[in-house]
């Protein structure tokens, strides 16, 4: 056991998930939600001379993504530095 | 000089330096042969994954089908990179932590069961191989047009080369050697993109560029324009789609989950030294994949629009064949272009709709970009040298996954596991050896269906692997009856689906007979979900995983403790 007590254990893998499920959320809105089941909605706006929708499949989700995973990066780091389970 | 020197030229000290690279890393040992001893730096790893992942589909294809299917082809552009994020979220960091060196090797450790790891051993073959018949065909288009040689031969100077470095240099060798060529292959994709960018609408980011408007002075938006030109010539408007809402939802996901399931992918988070670094991979891998897939997009409607005004004239009336520019006769040898005067007017017309006369093969639209935009031959040059890159990159890596599916999933942990480790790289030298030439068969004969058998590769990797890894690391009580249960019925699905529509009753292929109606690029969706209901299911019914494998499980959620990857 790397962790201090069970209840760190529990903590931080339920933490992990909370991460997990918000940045998929993330992942999930922009991509299916914007590019696909609401790209008609969002065509009728105009950005930088791209329909809106249009824009999300083939650009924005793309974008959404890289952010996604450093952030990520981020706060795992943090995580292990807080339970004190990171590599030497 | 002309472009065929100049092609010889380029390509030449391409091949030479990833010639150069192999030798000077070559893999001592059997760790070296498929891991590189764990230490390759994140970004540089982050590069290998980027030139591995991206083959001579996203090269060469990608840009050209998007280019005919307008909206429809943003399946591909976030198919293709959405998947990154559950790599890095879900999958990469606990497979490191695990620290095997296969796909193969987790799923029959995970479940400690010989029949699940012979199952992911199957299922890790057969992609593999779906995969890799694209990637041959690949380099023989690209040296038919450049080099003028008959495409067998193309073919099989491309493998010759690729069994070369694959063996000589392993995953070490391969790793540094994709990173060059994930230079190489950058460069060379986004020079002229910048160049026709500039062109088309004065903006040097061809990211920002295809939302501008025209530099002719009219004042209208690009897209603007390519949208009333598609509907003047009958084309479906590009930045609105055809196929239904359902069906780009479920490709666009069988893509994303395949991305993540696919063992020549998955193998390189494997190869950093930290669990924090394979976090960091995933990270650096999409950023490079990115500056790809962004560019795509507006090669795409760029392109086209050039190709409309080259060959219907910026009236629109029909350019005069004799007065035809040289990229339309120069593929018109290679058979992927065709002009046929139906109403002998002597000019072309290029259209959707009754007076269409030409057929342009959209895998020519990359290659040809530069030719369509009249720039200098060096960047045509270019442009083929990262269409080799692409295609060799990939094909090293599969190669790579099946010669270590055979020698170390199937020959050392199942069927001779007293081989020593030398004979083990024996092993794994002839299975490549094999797989390259059945490769270079596909190559030279290809089935002709090249594009979608890419696509269905991820069809099958996203109904089998991905769930039973999934599970693996989310679902502690998650047992090995259940997990084999779903892979099989979730591969066995998707598999028979494709199969039915696209070689036995392909008459049967459109949307009406289609199940919810999703096409056979899609269905690897339905057969995931499948797998994760049939694997719940017999869940219930049988026995929890042991003791011993929960905690296990456990021991994979948190990175202290990772040593390097081992074999056992």
């Amino acid at each position: 056991m790397a962790f201090e007590s069970q209840d760190h254990a529990k903590a931080y893998w339920k933490e992990n998930l909370g991460l997990m499920l918000k940045l998929l959320t993330v992942w999930f809105v922009v991509s299916f939600g914007f590019g696909i089941i609401l790209v008609d909605v969002l065509n009728n706006i105009t950005f930088f001379g791209f329909k809106l929708g249009f824009w999300f499949a083939q650009q924005g989700a793309i974008y959404t993504f890289i952010v996604l995973i450093f952030v990520y990066i981020r706060q795992m780091n943090k995580l292990d530095r807080k339970y004190k389970v990171e590599e030497e | 000089m002309d472009i065929k020197t100049l092609t010889f030229i380029v390509v030449g000290a391409t091949f030479a330096l990833y010639i150069g690279i192999a030798i000077w890393a070559r893999a001592g040992s059997t760790n070296d042969f498929y891991v590189a001893g764990g230490g390759v730096p994140p970004v540089a790893n982050g590069m290998a994954t980027a030139a591995d992942w991206m083959s001579a589909a996203s090269f060469i294809s990608m840009a050209g089908l998007i280019s005919i299917l307008g909206y429809d082809g943003s399946v591909y552009l976030m198919g293709w990179t959405g998947g990154y994020v559950l790599l890095a979220l879900c999958l990469a960091p606990y497979l490191r932590k695990f620290g095997k060196f296969t796909v193969p090797d987790f799923i029959g450790d995970r479940y400690y069961s010989q029949t699940a790891r012979t199952v992911a051993v199957i299922c890790a073959i057969l992609v593999s191989f779906t995969y890799i018949a694209g990637q041959m065909r690949g380099v023989g288009v690209v040296f038919s047009r450049f080099l003028e040689v008959d495409i067998t031969t193309g073919v099989l100077i491309g493998m010759a080369l690729v069994y070369f470095y694959t063996l000589l240099g392993g995953m070490k060798g391969i790793t540094y050697t994709q990173v060059a060529q994930y230079c190489v292959l950058a460069f060379a994709y986004t020079v002229p993109a910048v160049f026709i960018t500039m062109q088309m609408t004065g903006h040097i980011l061809p990211q920002t560029g295809f939302g501008a408007t025209l530099a002719d002075g009219s004042g209208l938006y690009l897209l603007e324009r390519l949208d009333g030109l598609s509907t003047q010539l009958g084309f479906a408007e590009y930045t609105e789609g055809t196929k239904s809402g359902i069906d780009v939802f479920a490709i666009t996901m069988a893509l994303m989950v395949g991305t993540a399931g696919l063992p020549h992918v998955i193998i390189r988070f494997f190869t950093v030294p930290k669990v924090s670094d394979a976090r960091r991979s995933g990270g650096w891998a999409l950023v490079f994949i990115a500056v790809v897939y962004t560019t795509a997009p507006a090669i795409a409607s760029i392109t086209k629009v050039n190709i409309l005004n080259t060959l219907n004239g910026p009236d629109q009336q029909g350019v005069l064949y004799e007065n035809a520019p040289s990229w339309v006769n120069n593929w018109e040898q290679t058979g992927l272009i065709e002009w046929n005067d139906n109403n002998e007017d002597g000019r072309m017309f290029f259209s959707n709709d009754e007076r269409n006369e030409m057929r342009v093969d959209a895998d020519i639209i990359v290659l040809a970009s530069p030719e369509i935009a009249s720039l200098p031959n060096w960047v045509v040059a270019l442009i083929a040298a990262g269409g080799v890159a692409a295609a060799l990159s990939t094909s090293a890596g599969l190669l790579l996954v099946i010669s270590s599916s055979v020698s170390h999933d199937l020959l050392k942990r199942t069927l001779m596991p007293n081989i020593t480790d030398r004979q083990e790289l024996l092993y794994a030298r002839i299975a490549a050896g094999v797989a390259v030439l059945i490769g270079a068969w596909f190559g030279i004969n290809p089935p002709g269906f090249v594009a979608q058998v890419v696509a269905f590769a991820f069809g099958l990797a996203a109904s089998s692997f991905f769930p039973a890894i999934i599970m693996g690391i989310f679902h502690k009580r998650m047992n090995s009856a259940g997990a084999v249960a779903g892979m099989v019925v979730g591969i066995v699905f998707t598999l028979s689906y494709i199969i039915y529509f696209r070689f036995v009753n392909p008459a049967a292929d459109n949307p009406e007979n289609w199940l919810f109606g999703i096409s056979p690029e899609g269905i690897g969706t339905v057969g995931m979900i499948l797998n994760f209901i049939v694997a719940l299911v017999v869940l219930k019914f049988t026995k929890d995983a042991p003791e011993d494998i929960q905690e296990m499980v456990e021991s994979i959620r948190y990175p202290k403790g990772a040593g390097a990857a081992t074999s056992h």
